[in-house]
C-alpha cells in the first residue's frame, strides 16, 4: 500500500542520529567553521561509536557504504503486491537508511558529516564498485575520493589523470583537486584514465593508500563554507599502486562506457540530496521558532495570501522542502527495491539542491539580522547548502540528466 | 444582490467616462447589435444561461425528486475504517487501487479526452460522459460496502489515484463526474443514520441525482472559515442566507451540501435543489468549462434538522476544506502529466535551426523541470492522501501539498503552452486548455472530495 510515513523499525535510527547532531555536531558547528583545518578530534569518539554500530547492526547499513545493490540484480519483475512472497514485499533497506540518518546528521552540520571518519565518498564508491576480495581487504579504511581536476569538472569523462600498467603496479600521474577529506583520510579513490584515446571506457578508479610515494597532498581550500571539511588538492607523480588496487574489473570494455563508476553517483546522489534536505531543515526549524518568536504563527489550513507575508513565504519554503525530501526518499527506495533508479535520483538531486540554497538563503533574510549574524547558525547553513547543489553532479548537470530521459536523447543529441 | 458595485467591466473605482468614452461606449452597442446579425449570433444569444450578463439569468434549482426522510435519529451511521498502516514506506498501489486506476485511466483515454475540446466550447459535459462514469462507480467509491457503495475502508489513497487518472483525460469534465461523489463522500463520512438512509440510498440506486459542494464564495482573499453565507436557527429549523461561487454543475444539482457560518463557526448543510429560495446562476470561468460552473445564491433557504451535516464545532467543517483541497491537488497531477506528455513528441518533433528545438537546453531544462516539480507534486500528494486514509492528522501535509500543486502546477500550464510557441496559444491543442484549468487548483475549495 502507498504509505510515505518514516518506516518505524528506523525511527530509533534516527533517533540516534538527532541526538548525535544534537549533542556533539551543534555544539562544535561554529568552531570548526571559525577554525577551518584545525582536526575536529570530536569525531573520532563519535567514529568508533558509529563503527560500533555498524558491526552491531544497529544502524541498519546507514551510511556511505550503505549504498551497495544486490549483485544480482533483476529488473522489476513485474509482479503485483499480492503475487509477491513475504520476502519480496516492499524493502526499506539501507539506501532508506541512510539517506535518513545523513538528513539528521546533516541537520547538525554538514561540513562534519563529510568529515566523519570511514564516511567518505571513496567508501560508498568502493561498496559501489569493489569485487567481494577487494571490499574485504579494504574494510576499516576511510576513503575520500579524487576526480575532479583544474581543467575537467562537469564533463569527467575528459580526466587527463593517467595510469599506465607497469609490471604489477599502475604508475599514476596527474593532478586532482576539491577532494573532500583529501587530508584526513586513509585512503583516496583516483579516477585515472588507461588509456585516454580510448575515451570514457577506460577510465577506472584506484585506491591509493596515503603514504604511497608520489602522492602529495598540496594544499587545503579556504571555501565559503563546509569550512571544517578539508578540501584538498593532490598531485600524483610517478606514483605507483599495486594493480590489485584496481576496482572492479580492468577490462576496457567500449560498450559498457564507464557505467561501473557512474554507477557510484546512482548511489550517492540521494546522498548529497539528503544532505541538503538536512541542512534545510534545520533553517527551516530555527526559522519557525524566531517567526513564533516574532508573533508569526503558520496556519496551514488558512489560505497563504490570508496570512503574513512571512507565513506565506513560510508555507511556500516548507513546500518545496517537503518535495525535495520525499523525491529523496523515493530515490533510496527505488535502490533498495532494486529498481534502476538513475531519474529519480537526479531529480532528488536537483530539487534538493535548489531548495536547499532557497530556503537557507530566504531563511537568513526572514530572521533579519539574526539571521545575517554568526550570533545564530543560520548564515552558517546559508553558506554550507551551496556546495550542495554543485558537487556530485551540479544542478545544471542533473536536469541535462532529466532532460535526457525525458526526452529520449544521447549526450550527443542535447548536450 | 451577487454585485455589491456596478460592473465597470473591471476598471477599478478611479476610472470615470469623458465625452469621449461616452461617443465610444454608443458605439460598442450598436456594434454589437449588428454583430449578433452578421454573425447569425442571435440564436445563440438565448444560450444566454452561459453568457455572463448583469441581470444574470437565473434558474431555479433543477426539476428534483423528493427525498423521503428515512432512518432513525438514534440510529448509528455506517462509518469505513481508516486503512491499517503497516509502518514501512511503500509507493506501490495495492491491487485494487491498481485496478481502479487501469478502469479509470481507460475512460479518461476514451471518453474523457476526445470529448474535452466540446465540452469546452459548450460549457457542459455530455450527457454520455456523465452516465458512463456513473457505470465505473465513481459517486460510490467512498460509500460505504453496507450502503450499497464499495468501501471497505478510508477511500483518500484510491480516490487519489482516480482523480488523478481522470484530469490526465480532462480536469474540466473529471470535475463533472466527481461532483456528485463530493456529497455522498460527505454523507458517507459525517452524515447521521438519518441523513445516510435519505439521501445515499439515491446515489447507489439506479437514477444517480447530480449534487454539488458549495463552499466558494465570490471575493478577493476568501477564506473558507470565514464565511459570508449564514445559517441561522428558527426552531428545529435553520435559514441559509449568501451566495457560493464556481459550484460544478449548479444547474443539475438536486442535492447540495452548503458551506455556511453557524453561531461563529463554519458548517456543513444539506439542501435540497427544490428548497425555496434556492435560486442558480450561471458562472462560466477561466477554466473547467465543462464542469458547468455556477452560482447559488441562497434567499431564506429553509432546511429542517435533517439539513444540519456533522457537527457543530468546526471538526468535519475543516475535515471537509482539508478532503476537498486534496482533491484538487489530486486533479493537478493528472493535467500535469498530461502537459508533460504532450509536450514531449511535441519539442522533439519541432525543429527549427535545423534541428529538434528540443536540443536547446532553455527547451530541454523546461521539461526536466516539468518532471521534476510533477514528480515532487505527485510525492507530497501522495503523503497527504495516505495520512488521511489511515486516520492520521493530515492538515500540514495538505496544506503543503495545496501550496506546491498550486504554485508547481500552474508554472506546469504555463510551460506548457510556451513550448508549443505560437500552436501553444490556439485552440488546436490543447495545452492552452489545461493552462486554464490549473489555475483552478490555488483558489478552488469545495467542489470536489474525496
Amino acid at each position: 500500500m502507498i504509505s510515505l510515513e518514516t518506516p518505524k523499525k528506523f525511527r530509533p535510527l534516527i533517533g540516534q542520529a538527532h541526538q548525535v547532531a544534537l549533542n556533539l555536531l551543534r555544539p562544535n558547528s561554529r568552531k570548526y567553521d571559525l577554525l577551518e583545518h584545525e582536526y575536529p578530534k570530536e569525531l573520532d569518539m563519535l567514529a568508533a561509536m558509529i563503527d560500533g554500530l555498524s558491526e552491531s547492526g544497529a544502524s541498519n547499513g546507514a551510511g556511505a557504504s550503505g549504498v551497495r545493490r544486490s549483485e544480482d540484480e533483476p529488473a522489476d519483475d513485474g509482479k503485483t503486491q499480492n503475487e509477491k512472497t513475504q520476502n519480496e514485499k516492499t524493502q526499506n533497506g539501507t539506501n532508506l537508511a541512510s539517506v535518513l540518518s545523513i538528513m539528521e546528521m546533516c541537520w547538525g552540520d554538514v561540513g562534519l558529516l563529510l568529515s566523519m571518519p570511514r564516511q567518505g565518498l571513496g567508501n560508498s564508491a568502493i561498496a559501489s564498485v569493489a569485487d567481494a576480495e577487494q571490499q574485504e581487504r579494504f574494510a576499516g579504511l576511510w576513503a575520500g575520493m579524487a576526480i575532479t581536476e583544474p581543467g575537467t569538472g562537469s564533463d569527467s569523462a575528459n580526466i587527463a589523470t593517467t595510469a599506465v600498467l607497469d609490471g604489477d603496479d599502475y604508475v599514476l600521474n596527474g593532478e586532482k583537486i576539491f577532494v573532500t577529506a583529501g587530508d584526513r583520510c586513509d585512503a583516496v579513490v583516483v579516477w585515472a584514465t588507461l588509456d585516454k584515446s580510448l575515451g570514457r571506457a577506460a577510465i577506472k578508479s584506484f585506491v591509493v593508500p596515503k603514504g604511497t610515494a608520489g602522492m602529495n597532498v598540496e594544499r587545503l581550500e579556504h571555501k565559503l563554507g563546509i569550512r571544517s571539511s578539508d578540501t584538498a588538492t593532490i598531485r600524483f607523480e610517478g606514483c605507483r599502486v599495486p594493480k590489485e588496487n584496481l576496482l572492479g574489473s580492468s577490462e576496457v570494455d567500449v560498450k559498457q562506457g564507464f557505467a561501473g563508476a557512474m554507477a557510484t553517483f546512482d548511489n550517492t546522489r540521494p546522498l548529497v540530496a539528503a544532505m541538503a534536505v538536512g541542512c534545510a531543515r534545520a533553517s527551516l526549524e530555527l526559522t519557525k521558532e524566531l517567526l513564533e518568536q516574532a508573533g508569526v504563527d503558520v496556519d496551514y489550513d488558512r489560505p497563504a495570501y490570508n496570512q503574513t507575508a512571512a507565513a506565506a513565504t513560510f508555507l511556500q519554503m516548507e513546500a518545496d522542502w517537503e518535495a525535495a525530501y520525499l523525491l529523496t526518499l523515493q530515490a533510496a527506495w527505488m535502490a533498495d527495491n532494486r529498481k534502476p533508479n538513475s531519474l529519480e535520483a537526479s531529480m532528488a538531486k536537483a530539487k534538493a539542491g535548489r531548495v536547499g540554497s532557497d530556503v537557507t538563503l530566504r531563511c537568513v533574510e526572514l530572521a533579519g539580522s539574526i539571521g545575517y549574524s554568526e550570533h545564530e547558525l543560520l548564515e552558517k547553513w546559508a553558506r554550507d547548502s551551496k556546495i550542495l547543489d554543485i558537487f556530485e553532479g551540479t544542478q545544471q548537470i542533473q536536469q541535462l540528466i532529466v532532460a535526457r530521459r525525458l526526452l529520449g536523447k544521447t549526450s550527443a543529441e542535447l548536450k | 444582490m451577487s454585485q455589491i458595485r456596478p460592473s465597470k467591466h473591471d476598471a477599478t473605482s478611479g476610472e470615470s467616462r469623458d465625452p469621449i468614452g461616452i461617443a465610444v461606449a454608443v458605439l460598442n452597442r450598436l456594434a454589437q447589435t449588428s454583430a449578433l446579425d452578421r454573425f447569425g449570433l442571435r440564436r445563440s444569444t438565448e444560450r444566454v444561461v452561459f453568457e455572463t450578463t448583469r441581470s444574470g439569468f437565473r434558474t431555479i434549482g433543477a426539476l428534483n425528486r423528493t427525498f423521503a426522510r428515512q432512518g432513525k435519529k438514534s440510529g448509528a451511521p455506517a462509518r469505513v475504517p481508516a486503512a491499517p498502516g503497516n509502518g514501512v514506506f511503500d509507493l506501490t498501489p495495492s491491487e485494487d487501487e491498481q485496478m481502479l486506476v487501469d478502469v479509470v485511466s481507460d475512460f479518461a483515454t476514451e471518453v474523457l479526452r476526445p470529448a474535452a475540446a466540446q465540452a469546452n466550447e459548450d460549457c457542459s459535459a455530455p450527457h454520455e460522459v456523465l452516465a458512463s462514469s456513473l457505470e465505473i462507480g465513481l459517486p460510490i467509491l467512498a460509500v460505504p460496502e453496507d450502503l450499497g457503495g464499495i468501501s471497505t475502508e478510508r477511500s483518500a489513497m484510491a480516490g487519489t489515484l482516480v482523480a488523478e487518472a481522470l484530469a490526465k483525460g480532462d480536469m474540466g469534465l473529471a470535475v463533472a463526474c466527481l461532483a456528485p461523489g463530493a456529497v455522498s463522500t460527505a454523507l458517507s463520512l459525517w452524515g447521521s443514520d438519518e441523513q445516510q438512509s435519505t439521501y445515499l440510498p439515491a446515489f447507489t440506486g439506479d437514477d444517480e441525482p447530480a449534487a454539488a459542494l458549495a463552499v466558494n464564495e465570490p471575493r478577493a482573499l476568501f477564506d473558507p472559515f470565514v464565511l459570508q453565507t449564514t445559517a441561522t436557527r428558527d426552531g428545529d429549523d435553520f435559514v441559509l442566507n449568501g451566495v457560493k461561487s464556481l459550484v460544478p454543475r449548479g444547474a443539475d444539482a438536486e442535492l447540495f451540501v452548503v458551506a455556511a457560518e453557524l453561531e461563529g463557526r463554519p458548517a456543513l448543510f444539506l439542501v435540497e435543489s427544490a428548497c425555496a429560495g434556492v435560486a442558480i446562476e450561471a458562472d462560466p470561468s477561466m477554466g473547467l468549462r465543462a464542469a458547468a460552473l455556477s452560482r447559488m445564491i441562497l434567499k431564506d433557504v429553509r432546511v429542517s434538522s435533517l439539513g444540519l451535516l456533522g457537527d457543530t464545532d468546526g471538526q468535519a467543517y475543516a475535515e471537509c476544506v482539508r478532503l476537498s483541497r486534496l482533491a484538487w491537488c489530486a486533479l493537478s497531477l493528472g493535467t500535469a502529466q498530461a502537459v508533460l506528455d504532450y509536450v514531449i513528441p511535441y519539442v522533439n518533433e519541432r525543429q527549427a535551426f535545423g534541428e529538434p528545438v528540443s536540443h536547446r537546453q532553455s527547451v530541454a531544462f523546461m521539461v526536466a523541470n516539468i518532471g521534476i516539480e510533477l514528480q515532487g507534486m505527485r510525492l507530497v500528494t501522495y503523503k497527504a492522501a495516505s495520512r488521511a486514509a489511515q486516520g492520521k492528522a493530515f492538515g500540514r501535509e495538505v496544506g503543503l501539498a495545496r501550496r506546491l500543486c498550486a504554485e508547481r502546477g500552474m508554472q506546469i500550464g504555463n510551460d506548457g503552452v510556451q513550448l508549443l510557441g505560437g500552436h501553444g496559444f490556439v485552440k488546436e491543442h490543447p495545452v492552452e486548455r489545461w493552462y486554464r484549468d490549473l489555475r483552478a487548483i490555488g483558489l478552488m475549495e469545495g467542489g470536489v472530495l474525496l
